[in-house]
C-alpha cells in the first residue's frame, strides 16, 4: 500500500501475520499455558528471566543492599587528576571521579535505568496499542489516518527522532522516558493492527458475528485478547532497546540531569572521560546495560519461539 | 517496473508533507517558540516581537506553514546560529563524511556478516555456530559509543595502531573536491591524503558497522537454515547437481532475499548511529554536527538536519524496496 520503508513495516506486518496463524493450544491446553510450559523447559529462557529477576530484586531493594550512600563523596584527598582510587576496604569497586561509590551507585542506578526501561515501554505499548486497536478495529479512513501517522513517525530514525522530542520537553527524566516511548508507538501499533487484521478474518471471529455477537465484543472479547503474543514478544525485546537509547541519549547530553539518581547511561558517559584513568568506571555500568538487555532479549526471543506455531515440537 | 517506480515516488508526498508539518509544529511547539530559541532566554519582550516581526512569526499559522514549505522545497533552513552559516551549505559539507562513513561501516558489515552467517549455519550446532549466535546477541546489546570508546582506547590511545579522531590528519595539505576524503585522494591523486583518510576510518567504520555485523549474522543464518530444507533444495540435491551449484544457485541465492532487506534497512538506521560514532572519533560528519547542535541549542541545524536526514532515510527506504521489487518479482505483481 505505502511506500516508505515498505519493507521495514513489511516485517512488522510478517510478525503480526506470523502470530496470527496460531492454533489453539495443544492438547485442550491454552496458548498461555502451553507456551509458559515450553519457556520452563528452556534453558536459554531461564538464564533471560534470572537476570531480569536479579536486576529487578537488586532494584527494589537498592538501599538494603547498597553498602554505601549513592551521592555521598568519600575518598576526596585521595582523588588528583589522573588518579581514581581503586577497590579497596569498604569500597568494593573503588569510588567515581567524585569519590562516591561505584557499587553503590551501580546498584542504585539499576532502580533508574529499569524504571526508565520499563515506563517508556509501558507507554510506548498503551499508546501503540490504543492506536492499533483503534486502527484494527474499525478500519477504514480510521485506519487509514492513523496508519498514515503511524508513518511518518517511522520515516525518522529512532534516534533522530528520540532526539527531537527530548529537546522539545526540556531535559529531564520524564522527557527521556516519553522521547523513547515515541520511538515505540509506531511499532506496537503497527503489530497490533496487523495482528488484528489476521485475526478478524478467522473462523472464531466470523462465527461470534454469525451468531449476532456485538462487535465490541467481538473485538475486545475475542480478537484482541488473540492478537497480544506479538505485541507481548515486541514489548520485552522492548526493553532492551530502551535501556540502550537510554544510555544513548544521556550521552548525548539529553539524559536526567538530577545527580541524586544515579542511572547507567549517564554513569556510563561521564566515565568517558576518565576511561584512560580507570576504564573501569565506565565498564561497570556498561556491563549492567549489556547484561539487563541481554536478559531481556533472551526472554523475548524465547518467547517468541514459545509462541510461533513454527518452533513447536 | 516503472509504473511500480511511479507509484511509489507519488507516495511519498504525503508522507513528507506530514514530516514537514510535524518539524514545523516542533519548533513553534518549543518554549517560547523560535524567537526565544534563537536569541535566547534572556531575550526582551521587544526584542521578541521584533524578530517576529521580522520573520514573519506574527502572520497565521497556515501563511507561516506555506512560508515554510516554500523555503524547505528550496533547501532554506536558515541560518545557524553556531556557524552563523546556512544550514543546507553545512549540511552538504558534512554529509560525505557520513555517507563515506556509513559506507565503510556497511562494507564491514556485509562482508563479515554474510560469510559469518553462512559458516554458522552450515555448521550448524557446531561450537563456530554457537559462538556466532551469541556474539551477534551480544552485538545488539553492546551501547554504540561504549564499543566506539573502547575501540578507540585499545587501537588508538594505548596501541597507536590506528588514528583515534577526525577525518583526516590535520598536518595533510589535501585538494577537496568533493568532500569525501578518501575520493579525492583518489582523483588528485594524492595517495598518502586517501590511505590517510581511509586509515581514519577504520575504527568508527567497525564500531557503526557492529549492530548492522550482529544483525546480518543472525539473518543470514536462520536464512539459510530456513532455505536448506525447501522442496526445491531437495530437489536439486535428487537430481544430482554438484553440491557446490546447489549451495551458489539455489541456497545463497534465495538465503540472500531476506538479508537484503535487512541490508537496506539497516543503512537508514546507521544515519542514527553515526550521532553517536562520530561524537566519539570527532569524526566531522552530519552526527557531530547534530551533537554540537543539541549541545548550543542550534535549532536551526536541529529541524534543518533532522527533516534533510529524515529524507534521505525515506529515499534509501524508497531505494531497497525498488531493489526489493527487482531481486524478488512477487513483490511488483501484488
Amino acid at each position: 500500500m505505502t511506500a516508505v520503508g515498505d519493507v521495514r513495516r513489511r516485517r512488522i506486518d510478517e510478525l503480526a501475520a506470523k502470530a496470527g496463524a496460531i492454533p489453539e493450544g495443544d492438547g485442550g491446553l491454552s496458548l498461555t499455558r502451553s507456551a509458559i510450559r515450553r519457556l520452563r523447559r528452556d534453558p536459554v529462557a531461564i538464564i533471560g528471566a534470572v537476570i531480569v529477576v536479579v536486576f529487578l530484586v537488586v532494584a527494589a531493594f537498592a538501599p538494603l543492599l547498597a553498602p554505601k550512600d549513592p551521592v555521598t563523596q568519600y575518598l576526596l584527598s585521595e582523588i588528583r587528576p589522573g588518579l581514581i582510587p581503586g577497590p579497596q576496604e569498604g569500597f568494593p569497586l573503588g569510588v567515581d571521579n567524585l569519590g562516591r561509590d561505584l557499587l553503590s551507585r551501580l546498584i542504585y542506578g539499576s532502580r533508574q535505568s529499569l524504571m526508565i526501561g520499563v515506563v517508556s515501554t509501558v507507554l510506548g505499548l498503551v499508546v501503540g496499542m490504543t492506536l492499533g486497536v483503534l486502527a484494527g478495529a474499525f478500519g477504514g479512513w480510521v485506519d487509514t489516518v492513523v496508519m498514515r501517522f503511524v508513518d511518518i513517525i517511522l520515516s525518522i530514525p529512532g534516534l533522530l527522532m528520540a532526539i527531537t522530542v527530548s529537546v522539545l520537553l526540556g531535559q529531564n527524566q520524564y522527557s527521556l522516558m516519553i522521547a523513547i516511548a515515541v520511538v515505540q508507538v509506531p511499532v506496537f501499533a503497527r503489530l497490533l493492527r496487523g495482528s488484528m487484521l489476521a485475526q478478524r478474518g478467522s473462523d472464531y471471529a466470523v462465527a461470534a458475528q454469525a451468531l449476532g455477537v456485538k462487535k465490541g465484543r467481538i473485538v475486545f472479547g475475542h480478537v484482541l485478547p488473540n492478537s497480544l503474543s506479538p505485541v507481548i514478544v515486541q514489548a520485552t525485546l522492548s526493553l532492551a532497546t530502551a535501556i540502550i537509547e537510554a544510555a544513548a541519549l544521556s550521552f548525548l547530553g539529553l539524559g536526567d540531569p538530577d545527580i541524586a539518581r544515579p542511572e547507567w547511561g549517564a554513569m556510563l558517559a561521564n566515565a568517558q572521560d576518565f576511561l584512560s584513568v580507570r576504564p573501569w568506571l565506565a565498564i561497570w555500568p556498561a556491563l549492567c546495560i549489556i547484561v539487563v538487555a541481554l536478559g531481556f532479549t533472551l526472554l523475548g526471543e524465547r518467547l517468541r519461539e514459545a509462541l510461533d506455531p513454527k518452533f513447536r515440537r | 517496473m516503472l509504473r511500480f517506480i511511479v507509484q511509489r515516488l507519488l507516495q511519498l508526498i504525503p508522507i513528507l508533507l506530514g514530516l514537514f508539518v510535524l518539524l514545523f509544529a516542533w519548533l513553534r511547539a518549543l518554549p517560547g517558540g523560535p524567537a526565544q530559541a534563537a536569541l535566547g532566554e534572556r531575550a526582551t519582550p521587544e526584542a521578541i516581537a521584533q524578530y517576529n516581526e521580522l520573520f514573519g512569526l506574527d502572520e497565521p499559522l497556515y501563511v507561516q506553514y506555506l512560508r515554510f514549505l516554500g523555503r524547505a522545497v528550496t533547501l532554506d533552513f536558515g541560518n545557524s546560529t553556531q556557524y552563523g552559516r546556512p544550514v543546507t551549505e553545512v549540511f552538504l559539507e558534512r554529509f560525505p563524511g557520513t555517507i563515506e562513513l556509513t559506507l565503510f561501516a556497511m562494507i564491514f558489515a556485509i562482508g563479515v556478516g554474510i560469510p559469518l552467517g553462512y559458516f554458522a549455519a552450515r555448521r550448524h550446532g557446531s561450537v563456530f555456530d554457537s559462538a556466532s549466535v551469541v556474539g551477534s546477541l551480544l552485538g545488539v546489546a553492546i551501547p554504540v559509543f561504549f564499543l566506539a570508546y573502547l575501540l578507540r582506547l585499545l587501537f588508538a590511545v594505548e596501541l597507536g595502531w590506528l588514528p583515534g579522531s577526525g577525518r583526516q590528519d590535520v598536518r595533510i595539505d589535501a585538494t577537496r573536491i568533493t568532500n569525501f576524503y578518501v575520493l579525492d585522494g583518489l582523483l588528485t591523486r594524492e595517495w598518502d591524503a586517501a590511505f590517510d583518510a581511509f586509515l581514519h576510518l577504520i575504527l568508527p567504520a567497525i564500531a557503526l558497522g557492529t549492530i548492522p555485523l550482529a544483525i546480518i549474522v543472525r539473518i543470514t543464518r536462520a536464512s539459510v537454515l530456513d532455505v536448506v530444507n525447501e522442496d526445491y533444495v531437495r530437489t536439486a540435491n535428487a537430481k544430482g547437481l554438484a553440491m557446490a551449484t546447489v549451495r551458489r544457485r539455489h541456497i545463497v541465492r534465495n538465503a540472500l532475499l531476506p538479508v537484503s532487506t535487512t541490508i537496506g534497512l539497516q543503512t537508514g538506521l546507521l544515519l542514527s548511529g553515526a550521532v553517536l560514532t562520530e561524537t566519539v572519533f570527532a569524526f566531522g560528519g552530519v552526527g557531530l554536527a547534530l551533537r554540537d547542535a543539541i549541545t548550543y541549542r542550534d535549532f536551526a541545524v536541529l529541524q534543518g538536519f533532522i527533516l534533510l536526514l529524515a529524507v534521505v532515510y525515506v529515499l534509501v527506504n524508497l531505494l531497497v524496496d525498488i531493489s526489493y521489487g527487482l531481486l524478488d518479482p512477487r513483490v511488483r505483481v501484488r
